[in-house]
């Protein structure tokens, strides 16, 4: 973290210019590592949407990429997770469809 | 119904880095709602789980408008904002359009916060209020408040030799906000997105105040492994412990019914707060609860069925 | 060009607003404050100003919700009393915090227990260390005259805080007085319009207002905001400047009204001081060198001013419509303050008068001179002024 600021050089009122957080690496909260397998996913987006750290990237693709099945996923597709962010709370692990996210234990 | 894939694709007003604890459902469900808006939001948020930890200084995890003032008055101070935003259409000091939103826990709702509440559902003005729904003061660590469940253990109403825990049913706030006559008031919960999505756009569109209570299961003060928060969600709703329904113009439409309904075990369980129920001593006390639910559900399908306006 | 007209001092107020047109204001009755809103929701309700009205559900949502309104970018205004002023206190609080310009009118009225509805000073003196700039005012003339040049404060760049603008219940608030009203164009050139660097309604410019802070950080958005006060008090006197023009009137930290020879002298704020007026004009009649000093800007304080005008007496008394429990009268703390590092201090003697309404007359201030010119004083006792024994 950069240094702390004098009084003089802060916000008026301790307003803060928006989206600061994304300084503050909440990865290192981390216990348990989500382990993902892009060969058994089918892009569903349900990790995605309830990640509560907005931690698992999407782009969109039109050449699609390989997943469950050997089949080929175009449009929103999930990335591997950014692991600046997630606190390892094992949601997606839990909530996956096809179970291809396994927590394990972070060295 | 929108699609989760619609949904993800938004650009997201609360970002990573904010400080929830891990595996709390706040933030899909802030992103969900805002997500539904067609127009620039402005938040209003009542102090909280998700006022503390989204903006500890110098860190914001926001990135729309936003201001905290105190705890009991998000609705207060979205009235000011809102009749700000009337000044400024009526003297052509802007052009844009905007959704104000105030959200704000349960204790900033049900309880501290309701007299505000009241006041800006009652005065109509045009902005949604949004509780997130953990049913305690988690913020605090685990007290008591009016949307505490019957026999949840709290550290202010605990359960102990001679106490089961809390010994009153929880608030009914979606009926008591529809009570003011506002054209929406629905019941949402983490686990259904799309039908939060959907909700949240009817509560934009509506003419005047709308009103969205969501269920927020809390990994830290509910005691369970922070895996299961939407698992959770999903019992809560498959029980009919916190049916999903909304109050359109006063008229009851439930948005889900469990083919088989569960028995509230299968929610109980597993979480620190009930654990207290299992003990042979209390299983009336799990019948009791069990006994109420299935009565507030035949309430809730009748209401629905005749069409009775709240 | 300025107009005669009856105006009690709520009603003064309520055109100082009609004319300022903010452009929300938020109504909660309390008396003797009520008037103020009650004019105000007269002008909507015929017209006269465009601006959106709130009549709210508490005193504590009328002061969040003049917030929300100044955050979004407005100018907002509310009014309040005593008990009103009480239930508002967290928020009292907040508003300097966020640095807000607001300007809240408060007619003075003492706090419960036990309950009573005519005035003391114990409301506004109870949240002086809050952070608001505080003015207080003698009668409907200033009241007015004080509730403008409190938006051109509160605004000032340098400044942004809140302002409270303080006439005496019934006394001001109900009594009908003369008063001079600036042209409605002169007062709304002086006014001009509210233009803030940020604003929340700026929807493509976000920002967060009201983040939690730490132990990290709390400390130095609190020593800004010190700054900010200390800063008005500079922009006071400009603005005061500004609309001398307008008026004629002057507007120093405090009035000094027949102090140039006086030997003795008392202080004492707001309508008090008219009475005290009489007195000084009456003694003076007959020989004795006396005088009276009104503060007006008790928030921020002027210390170093305070005390090159008191070190040119031999005695002061000290007239608090407030009693501090357990501390010294919230005016006699600022004088002894003041006077900390005089080389000449003068006699000081500590009064309390007029609580819960209780009357003050003429005789009860020459008394006072009296008893200040022979010098029967003492700095560490505090004397009550028509207090049954």
């Amino acid at each position: 973290m950069a240094e702390k600021k004098g009084w003089q050089e802060l916000m008026r009122g301790g307003d803060l210019p928006p989206a600061t957080a994304l300084e503050n690496k909440t990865g290192s909260w981390r216990s348990l590592r989500p382990v993902y397998d892009p060969s058994n996913c089918i892009h569903c987006m349900i990790c995605v949407a309830y990640c509560p750290d907005m931690a698992i990237p999407i782009k969109h693709s039109e050449e699609g990429v390989v997943g469950k099945g050997g089949r080929i996923y175009k449009g929103t597709v999930r990335l591997e997770t950014d692991f600046d962010y997630c606190k390892g709370c094992g949601i997606c692990a839990n909530e996956c469809p096809t179970k291809c996210i396994t927590m394990v234990r972070e060295e | 119904m929108a699609t989760i894939q619609e949904i993800v694709t938004k650009e997201k007003p609360l970002v990573s880095g904010h400080r929830m604890c891990a595996g709390c459902g706040i933030p899909p469900i802030v992103n969900t709602i805002i997500a539904a808006s067609d127009k620039p939001v402005v938040i209003a948020n009542a102090t909280g789980c998700l006022e503390v930890t989204s903006t500890i200084y110098p860190f914001t995890a926001w990135n729309v408008p936003w201001v905290h003032l105190t705890f009991e008055n998000a609705a207060a101070v979205a009235s000011g904002v809102e009749t700000a935003l009337k000044a400024f259409k009526k003297r052509g000091k802007i052009d844009t359009d905007v959704n104000i939103i105030a959200i704000g826990g349960d204790g900033g709702t049900y309880d501290i916060g309701f007299q505000a509440l009241s006041g800006a559902l009652e005065r109509g003005h045009k902005f949604m209020y949004v509780v997130y729904d953990n049913e305690g003061y988690m913020n605090t660590g685990n007290q008591r408040s009016a949307a505490t469940p019957f026999a949840a253990n709290t550290t202010t109403a605990p359960a102990g030799r001679v106490s089961f825990g809390k010994p009153q049913w929880r608030k009914n706030i979606v009926e008591i906000a529809a009570a003011h006559r506002i054209q929406y008031a629905a019941q949402a919960a983490l686990h259904n997105l799309p039908d939060l999505y959907n909700k949240a756009k009817k509560g934009f569109e509506s003419n005047g105040p709308a009103f969205l209570a969501v269920f927020q299961p809390c990994t830290t003060n509910w005691h369970y492994d922070p895996a299961l928060t939407v698992q959770y969600s999903r019992l809560a709703a498959e029980t009919n412990f916190w049916p999903l329904y909304e109050i359109e113009n006063g008229r009851v439409h439930i948005n889900f019914k469990p083919k088989e309904r569960k028995p509230i075990e299968e929610f109980l369980k597993g979480q620190g707060r009930f654990k207290h129920l299992f003990k042979e001593e209390n299983k009336h006390i799990i019948e009791e609860m069990q006994k109420t639910i299935d009565e507030e559900w035949e309430r809730l399908l009748k209401l629905e069925e005749t069409g009775v306006q709240i | 060009m300025a107009k005669l007209k009856a105006f009690t001092g709520a009603q003064a107020t309520a055109e100082a607003m009609r004319q300022v047109n903010p452009d929300v204001v938020v109504a909660y009755p309390i008396t003797p404050q009520t008037p103020i809103v009650e004019f105000f929701a007269q002008f909507v309700a015929d017209g006269v100003v465009d601006t959106e009205m709130v009549p709210i559900e508490s005193e504590f949502s009328a002061l969040s919700a003049v917030v929300g309104a100044a955050a979004a970018g407005a100018r907002a205004m509310c009014a309040t009393s005593s008990q009103g002023l009480a239930l508002m206190w967290e928020i009292v609080a907040a508003a300097p915090g966020l640095r807000l310009p607001i300007v809240m009118p408060v007619v003075n009225r003492a706090l419960s227990a036990p309950i009573n509805i005519h005035c003391d000073h114990s409301d506004t003196m109870g949240t002086a260390t809050l952070g608001w700039i505080q003015i207080y005012s003698e009668n409907a003339q200033e009241a007015y005259e004080n509730t403008l040049l409190a938006l051109k404060l509160a605004e000032h760049p340098k400044v942004l805080l809140p302002v409270m603008v303080m006439q005496d219940g019934f006394i001001v608030s109900h009594g009908v007085e003369t008063v001079k009203i600036l042209e409605d164009e002169e007062a709304k050139k002086f006014i001009g319009e509210r233009n803030p660097d940020r604003y929340l309604l700026d929807v493509k410019h976000p920002y967060t207002i009201g983040p939690l802070a730490l132990p990290d950080y709390y400390f130095e958005v609190k020593r800004q905001q010190e700054e900010a006060i200390w800063a008005a008090k500079e922009v006071y006197l400009e603005v005061g400047e500004e609309l001398s023009k307008l008026t004629g009137n002057k507007y120093p930290y405090f009035e000094e009204y027949k102090t140039e020879d006086a030997e003795v002298a008392i202080v004492v704020l707001s309508s008090a001081a008219g009475t005290a007026k009489e007195v000084v004009d009456e003694m003076r009649e007959q020989g004795y060198k006396v005088g009276l000093i009104k503060p007006k800007l008790f928030r921020p304080f002027p210390y170093k001013e305070m005390r090159v005008a008191l070190e040119k007496f031999r005695v002061v008394g000290v007239l608090d419509r407030s009693i501090a429990f357990g501390a010294y009268a919230p005016v006699y703390t600022e004088i002894r303050n003041a006077l900390f590092e005089s080389e000449k201090k003068p006699k000081l003697q500590s009064y309390v008068f007029g609580l819960g309404g209780r009357d003050i007359f003429k005789e009860d201030i020459r008394k006072v001179f009296e008893e200040l010119l022979s010098n029967n004083v003492d700095s560490q006792t505090q004397k009550y002024i028509g207090l049954r024994g």
